[in-house]
Order: structure tokens, then C-alpha cells, then sequence
């Protein structure tokens, strides 16, 4: 049983950081949390079946163009939820404007590919048991996605460029970066990011178009665990929250993992309202 | 004794015939309920209770999407919880079988209890947390609803509860729901009209300013929440009853969405908006049957468009009465005169004193080792280059700071650093650097917001407009109009604050620290901004309020003003006194003139 628990609490937990990351993607540019992290997400489970299963494509193809496909989504987020209440951050208006932009991706996906959950691809094949693809792919995927992270973040220019406006917009901009289209690729990027958690965990989840509002908010849990921005923090948390809601399935059965996952996230909220990881609060007066 | 009576009576009658246009509007849409039974069918029944059943949620949740500002978007949880703890109950499958009439309130209580769980995180933290906590809650009712079979029947369901005659035909039921509204309505916007929705309003748009005048957040949000939450699992055992049969399916996220949207094309802060909101939305699937299946996608589309081009929503579009031009020749005419018939005067009083206070953020020491006494009576200027700390002695003593190191004492009793939100019970008062009012509230409530700590009735008496409310209403309003008065504003009562110009707003801020007849008043830059006339009638203001035995302490950097009118002066430099005494002796004295005055 402890093996069943670690393996799909960690492949859970794996979906969860990764879209926890796509959070905080976006938030980093923009200061804004999009209800559309875990649409990409959904959006990534559903276009993979679609284009592997429907259309009969090779996997790798069918991958690149779901990824595709969610930087795009991603961009219309910028341009059409973000960029127009950016000006009045302190309203809150971008709550409701990607809000109801996730709304219409959700509406949108089950009326054209259907409400009911449908099945998703094996990818390489390998393994059973609880060593089965459908565990271990979402935890190989989370740590690639790191690495690749890294990478992008600590060696490349535009990498620089993205922590250096997620550090202080306002000097980056004095500094001359080009902050709206580091904006809108931050965007392309979260897309990327999102519809990779949405490929790699579609075996377990499968191709459903109610995914979204699930991994919207056990993507978000991680981060407010984490704290805002925070990606280490979003790994760490995923993954604690993919195995403590595992172990409460296994242990006391699935009705009450969902109320422990919620109890962890209110009393976590109050307790750390920054998060285990975050930093402290701006001022006020 | 006949006197006083026939005024009181002539008050209501007035009060009757200012609330009548408010009024209008919700007596025609009730009348038109009224009329439906005879003009329309069975199937209108089903709608028209629906609608009516919606609103009765919408009214709740209003409060806390409308007016406190929270984002809650999964309120269809509540709705759910209501449905099944009813149709349980009177099932009779866990206890033994309830009369529904019993089972209604015991369900309002569960959605109370719930509704403050939920809305937990929102007394600490951002919006977007509490909209998430809300989607949460959403998600999981409906997976225990599915589980929990033993209770729920999981997805084959359970029956909905039937009411008794005469309530048990669909036009006797519509008039139980409609009935339900009515009270919700008028609940809704008693809580709405009292000090409570103001504060609401208050510490949504202008929230350390709410705190200053002494609204507690956590207490006014726990509030609301056990209200909407009760309200939502009413509207849920109704609605159990009339879908007769429930399962999880029943409850979609799009409900949620419904109700989140109509309060948004309704408008904030207001009730008649969400109320047409939600009956357009109810109405607009019937109307359009082959776009029921894009109802969702709509719904989403219209949230988008009222975000992006028309935030005031469907209220804003109604509020004829803020169109019309002011004068743009307005002068503000303060009569300090008439503050001796408002505020009242003070003798020997106890003295605010600060002792080697210090505080400093990371390495810099913005106040170090400071010593202070503002006097009854008297007016303490409090002068220094920028950086000085001078705005900063002010957020200590108003709480906003809590003092590293030193002592505040207020008379006989120790100040209790931080707290901003008892500074006001303290009688203490403060402006803001940059005006901080409410830019959708009128000026009046602007006002009325300062003497939230003077109201006695509790949020039951304000939810059921109990005498003691409106008696509270009544001394609020008529002192915050007399001290409008004092500030020279009383023409511009009515007018939406945001429209106002920059020195008006400073002079509302005044007169919504008056409201606490405090014994000190702590003014951040008063002079900024304002002409040299206005500045003259500031000065004279601030002179009479002294005068009516009030401390002041003045942080300007108009000496002139200073030294016109002060009867102490510190000089602050680098978070240590510079130098303390009479203008007199400041103004010659050498360190001062050099580092600060210059000449």
C-alpha cells in the first residue's frame, strides 16, 4: 500500500507543482493569478487525446502541437484578461476577467469534445504496476520542467530578463527591458508549462474537461502553501499535498482526502498567510 | 412632550418621502411578482420561483461580493449544503424525520456555520485566495454529496422536502419563495442602508482608513458571512424542494457562476442592480432555449465585457442622480462658529505622551528615541525635512506601527502599541496624507463612516431595522450634515465622493474625524494642495477645534501655518527631536533655520 501511495500521491503531486509553476509564471510578470493555470492544464490532457487518439497522430507530434496550442491559449490570456485591467491592479479586476475567460475555455471543451472523462494515450509504454507510465511520466515531466526552469532562469538572457521584472517591474523598465513582450512570452511560457502538466498527467486524470476547475485549485494550494511566486516552494508543496491527499484516499477513503486537502489549505492560511516560503507583506500606510 | 412627538412624526414622514424612489422600484418589481399567478401558466410558476429562490441567495452573497468586495465564486456549495441538510432532515435518514419548517432553519444555521469556515481566509489575506477558497469548497461538496451514500445517495439521489398545504401546489409554493425574497430583500437592505454596510463599503475602498475610525474587519466580515451563509442554505432547502428530486448534478459549477454574475452586471453597492441581474439571468436561458447549452459560455462572455467596459454594472447606469454637473465655481466656506453646537467642549482632559519612542525599518532608523506631548486644547506642530519621521510618530500613535522601543500613555493608561482599529474607542482621530475616502460612497456616508464606533445597535437590530438602529441612522446623519456644515460642504451631501475635487477631500476628512468628537485629532498635511485662501479658513478651522478642547497634533510643511497657529512646535531630523518649543523660539533657533528653514 505504501507504494501505491507514494507512487500516485507523487505523480499527483507532480501535476499539482506543475501547475502550481504555471501560477507562478504568470504572477511573476504580471502580479496577477489567472484561473486559467489549470484550464492550460486541462486544455493539455484534452488536445493531447484529441490530436494522438482522434486525429491518429504520432505522439511527438501531437505533443508539440498541444503545447502549441496552450502557448497560444496562454497569450490570449495576456491580451485579452490581463493586459486591460493591469492598469488597476489593486481592484482585483483581473480575478474576473481570467475568470471568465476560464470559464468560456471550459464551456468551449465540453461542448466540443464532450463532458464525459475519455481516455488518453500510453506515451512510451514502459512499465506496470506501480511502476506504470501514467505514475512515474507527470514525476519525470515536474522534474525536466525544473531543470529546464533553471536553466532559462540562471543562463539565458530572457531568462534574466523574466526574474529581473518579477524582482521590481519598475527598475527593469527604467533598465529599458522590453516588459510587455517579456509579459506576453512569460505567458506563452506558463501555456507551455501548463499544457506539459496536462500531457503528462493524462493517463491518470484522463482527458476531462472538468479537470480544470480541480486543478485550479489544487494547482493553487501548493502555491499558497509556497507563497506567491515562489517555485521551489510549488514543487515542495505539490508534492506534500499530491501524497498527504494519496495517504488520506488510501488511509480514511476519498471523501474525507478532499476535506483534509481543504482543512490543510484553510488552516495553512491562517496560520502562514505568506505562505511557508513567503516573504513578508508590503506596506501599507 | 406633544412637541417632541409631532417632530419625530414629521422625521419619519420626511424619512418616508426621501426613501420612497429607493423604495419605487423594488414595489414594482414585487407587484409585477403579485401579478404573475394571474397572467401566466404553470410552467412561469417554475420560473418565476426559481428566480425568486435565486434571489433570495443573491441577497446574502450581495453583501459580500457587492459590498465588501470578496470575490466568492463557488457560493453553489452553500446552496447544495442547504438542499441536502434539508431534504435529510426531512427524509429522516440520519435523524428522525424533521417537519420541514424545522428542517429550513437548522439547514440556515449549518449554512451560516459553513459560510464562515469558507470565508476564513478572507479576514487575512487577498481576493484571489478567497475566491479560491470558495472553488475549493465548491469542488468538494459536490465529491461528498457523490460518496456519501449512506446520507446522500450519492448519484442516484434523494427526494427534496415537501411543504405542507397550502404551499404544496406550484403557485402556493411560488408564493412561499416569493415571500422568502421579500424578507431577504428587506433584511438585506436594512444591513445594507446601517452602519455595517457602510463599513463594509468602507473597508473595501479605504481600508486603513476604516480602521482609524475603529471598524473592526474580522468582526463586520463574520458578520456577513453568517448572514449570506444562512441565506444561501435557505435558497438551497427551497430549492431542493422545487427540483422534488436531487442529485449532485443538480448543483453545477454554472450556478455559481449565475449568481456571481448577476451581482456584477448589478452592480457593487447596490441591491435593485443584482436583483434585475438575477432575474435577467434567470429569464434570459427561457427566452433564448437553442443557446441553453452556451448559457455557461454567455454568461462568461457578459462577465467579461461589464469587467472590461462597464464596471459600474447595471447601477451605475441607473445612478441619474450623479450626471449632473456641479458647480464648477464651488468654494469651500468652513463656519468653525457652528462647531460649539456639535462637538462637545472638553476641560482638563488627559495628555497623549510619548517617551523614547523608537522604530526602524531594516537599518534605517525612521524614529529614534522621540519624545512628544500633545495637550488638550492646544495645537502641537510637528515639522521636519521629508524623511523626519514625521508621518511615521503618526502611524505609531494611530497604531499602524508598533514602537520598537519607548512608551505611549494616554493620561493615566498605557496606549497598547499597534491596533490601529481601537484608536478610535480611545478618542483618538486621524487625516491621511493622501486623502483616503470612499469614492463610491456619498459624501454624507463618507462622513457618517467616522461615528461608526458611536452606534449602539448590533447587526441583528441593523438587519431587522429595530429602533435603536434607526435611532443610530438618525444621530449619525443629522451630525455628520451639521459638521459639513462646520467644513463648509454641506451642498455637495449627495455627491459621489470621487467626483470631488482634491481640497475637498481633505475637508471631508475633517469632518469624518469630528465625527468621533475626539480628543485628539492628528492632522497629516492638511495644508497640501489647497490655495492660500483655503488654507486661511484651514487655519481657522483647526483653531476652533483646538479651542472646543480637542489635542492637536499638525505634521505640515507650510510654516507659515505653523507658526501662525500652533501653540508648540517640534522639530524633527533624522527620527530625533531637533529641537521643542513655542514658534516663537523655533523660529530663531539656529540648527533649525539651517537644516530645515533655511534663510
Amino acid at each position: 500500500m505504501l507504494a501505491s501511495i507514494l507512487a500516485s500521491g507523487l505523480a499527483a503531486g507532480a501535476i499539482y507543482a506543475l501547475v502550481g509553476v504555471t501560477y507562478n509564471t504568470m504572477f511573476s510578470t504580471s502580479r496577477v493569478m489567472s484561473f486559467t493555470a489549470g484550464q492550460l492544464a486541462m486544455l493539455g490532457g484534452v488536445l493531447g487525446s484529441m490530436f494522438t487518439l482522434k486525429m491518429g497522430m504520432p505522439i511527438i507530434v501531437g505533443f508539440v502541437l498541444t503545447l502549441a496550442a496552450c502557448a497560444i491559449v496562454g497569450v490570449i490570456t495576456e491580451f485579452v484578461a490581463v493586459r486591460p485591467v493591469l492598469k488597476s491592479l489593486d481592484q482585483h479586476l483581473y480575478v474576473l476577467s481570467t475568470l471568465a475567460l476560464a470559464l468560456m475555455i471550459q464551456q468551449i471543451a465540453a461542448i466540443k469534445w464532450g463532458t464525459e472523462p475519455q481516455p488518453f494515450p500510453r506515451v512510451i509504454g514502459l512499465g506496470s504496476g506501480v511502476w506504470e507510465e501514467k505514475f512515474w511520466l507527470p514525476v519525470i515531466a515536474c522534474a525536466v520542467t525544473i531543470v529546464a526552469l533553471e536553466y532559462l532562469y540562471r543562463r539565458t538572457l530572457v531568462g534574466r530578463a523574466f526574474v529581473a521584472i518579477a524582482e521590481d517591474n519598475f527598475a527593469a523598465r527604467a533598465l529599458g527591458l522590453p516588459e510587455r513582450n517579456l509579459r506576453v512570452a512569460s505567458y506563452a511560457l506558463a501555456g507551455v508549462i501548463g499544457g506539459i502538466a496536462g500531457f503528462s498527467g493524462g493517463q491518470l486524470l484522463l482527458a476531462f474537461f472538468a479537470n480544470g476547475a480541480l486543478l485550479n485549485f489544487y494547482g493553487f494550494v501548493p502555491v499558497a502553501l509556497g507563497g506567491l511566486g515562489n517555485n521551489r516552494g510549488a514543487i515542495f508543496g505539490g508534492l506534500a499535498l499530491g501524497l498527504f491527499q494519496q495517504a488520506a484516499n488510501f488511509l480514511v477513503g476519498g471523501i474525507f482526502s478532499s476535506v483534509a486537502v481543504f482543512t490543510l489549505f484553510i488552516v495553512v492560511l491562517l496560520a502562514a498567510p505568506q505562505g511557508l516560503f513567503g516573504g513578508s507583506s508590503a506596506r501599507r500606510v | 412632550m406633544t412637541a417632541v412627538t409631532a417632530t419625530s412624526a414629521q422625521g419619519e414622514s420626511g424619512a418616508w418621502r426621501t426613501a420612497l424612489p429607493h423604495i419605487a422600484p423594488f414595489l414594482g418589481i414585487l407587484a409585477l411578482a403579485l401579478l404573475l399567478p394571474f397572467v401566466s401558466n404553470d410552467y412561469w410558476a417554475l420560473i418565476g420561483t426559481r428566480m425568486a429562490i435565486y434571489w433570495v441567495l443573491v441577497a446574502g452573497l450581495n453583501l459580500v461580493v457587492g459590498f465588501a468586495g470578496h470575490l466568492a465564486i463557488g457560493y453553489v456549495a452553500l446552496l447544495t449544503l442547504g438542499a441536502y441538510t434539508t431534504s435529510v432532515l426531512v427524509a429522516g435518514n440520519v435523524t428522525p424525520a424533521l417537519p420541514v419548517f424545522l428542517a429550513l432553519p437548522i439547514a440556515g444555521c449549518v449554512g451560516a456555520l459553513f459560510g464562515v469556515i469558507v470565508g476564513l481566509p478572507a479576514l487575512r489575506l487577498r481576493t484571489f485566495y478567497f475566491a479560491m477558497s470558495t472553488l475549493g469548497f465548491a469542488t468538494i461538496v459536490t465529491q461528498i454529496a457523490l460518496a456519501w451514500q449512506s446520507v446522500t445517495g450519492g448519484g442516484i439521489g434523494i427526494a427534496g422536502p415537501e411543504f405542507p398545504a397550502p404551499f404544496d401546489t406550484p403557485w402556493g409554493f411560488y408564493a412561499l419563495c416569493v415571500a422568502f425574497a421579500v424578507v431577504a430583500t428587506w433584511m438585506s437592505a436594512n444591513v445594507a442602508r446601517s452602519r455595517f454596510g457602510r463599513a463594509l463599503i468602507a473597508v473595501r475602498d479605504a481600508e486603513v482608513a476604516a480602521e482609524a475610525t475603529g471598524i473592526s474587519k474580522p468582526r463586520m466580515l463574520i458578520a456577513i458571512f453568517l448572514f449570506a451563509g444562512a441565506l444561501a442554505a435557505i435558497a438551497g432547502g427551497l430549492f431542493a424542494t422545487l427540483q422534488t428530486y436531487i442529485t449532485p448534478d443538480a448543483f453545477t459549477f454554472d450556478l455559481s457562476v449565475l449568481f456571481f454574475i448577476a451581482i456584477l452586471i448589478g452592480g457593487r453597492g447596490s441591491i435593485l442592480g443584482p436583483m434585475l441581474g438575477t432575474i435577467i439571468l434567470t429569464i434570459l436561458p427561457e427566452i433564448a432555449a437553442p443557446l441553453a447549452a452556451w448559457s455557461t459560455f454567455l454568461y462568461a462572455v457578459l462577465l467579461l465585457v461589464i469587467v472590461l467596459v462597464m464596471p459600474g454594472g447595471i447601477a451605475a447606469l441607473l445612478d441619474f442622480r450623479n450626471r449632473r454637473p456641479l458647480a464648477s465655481n464651488r468654494a469651500i466656506v468652513p463656519r468653525p462658529a457652528v462647531l460649539a453646537d456639535i462637538v462637545r467642549r472638553r476641560t482638563g482632559g488627559k495628555h497623549l505622551e510619548l517617551r523614547g519612542i523608537a522604530l526602524s525599518f531594516g537599518n534605517v532608523k525612521a524614529i529614534d528615541g522621540l519624545d512628544l506631548d500633545v495637550t488638550p486644547g492646544q495645537i502641537h506642530g510637528l515639522i521636519g525635512p521629508n524623511g523626519s519621521g514625521k508621518t511615521t510618530t503618526l502611524n505609531v500613535i494611530s497604531g499602524y506601527y508598533a514602537a520598537k522601543a519607548g512608551a505611549m500613555t494616554l493620561g493615566e493608561d498605557v496606549l497598547p502599541p499597534g491596533q490601529p482599529a481601537l484608536r478610535a474607542a480611545c478618542g483618538i482621530a486621524r487625516t491621511f496624507q493622501t486623502p483616503r475616502v470612499i469614492g463610491e460612497a456619498s459624501v454624507l456616508e463618507n462622513v457618517m463612516i467616522g461615528g461608526s464606533v458611536e452606534g449602539r445597535a448590533t447587526f441583528v437590530e441593523a438587519m431587522l431595522s429595530a429602533p435603536r438602529n434607526r435611532e443610530d441612522e438618525r444621530m449619525l446623519a443629522a451630525k455628520a450634515r451639521a459638521l459639513l456644515g462646520v467644513v463648509g460642504l454641506e451642498t455637495l451631501a449627495e455627491v459621489r465622493a470621487d467626483r470631488l475635487q482634491h481640497s475637498e477631500l481633505r475637508f471631508i476628512e475633517i469632518a469624518r474625524a469630528l465625527m468621533l468628537d475626539p480628543d485628539f485629532l492628528l492632522l497629516d498635511e492638511p495644508a497640501a494642495g489647497l490655495s492660500n485662501d483655503e488654507i486661511e479658513r484651514l487655519a481657522s478651522l483647526i483653531k476652533a477645534i483646538s479651542a472646543r478642547g480637542t489635542g492637536v497634533l499638525l505634521v505640515e510643511h507650510h510654516a507659515d501655518l505653523i507658526f501662525d497657529i500652533c501653540h508648540q512646535v517640534t522639530v524633527l531630523n533624522l527620527g530625533r527631536t531637533l529641537a521643542a518649543g513655542t514658534p516663537a523660539e523655533i523660529r530663531v533657533h539656529k540648527e533649525v533655520v539651517s537644516a530645515y528653514l533655511g534663510g
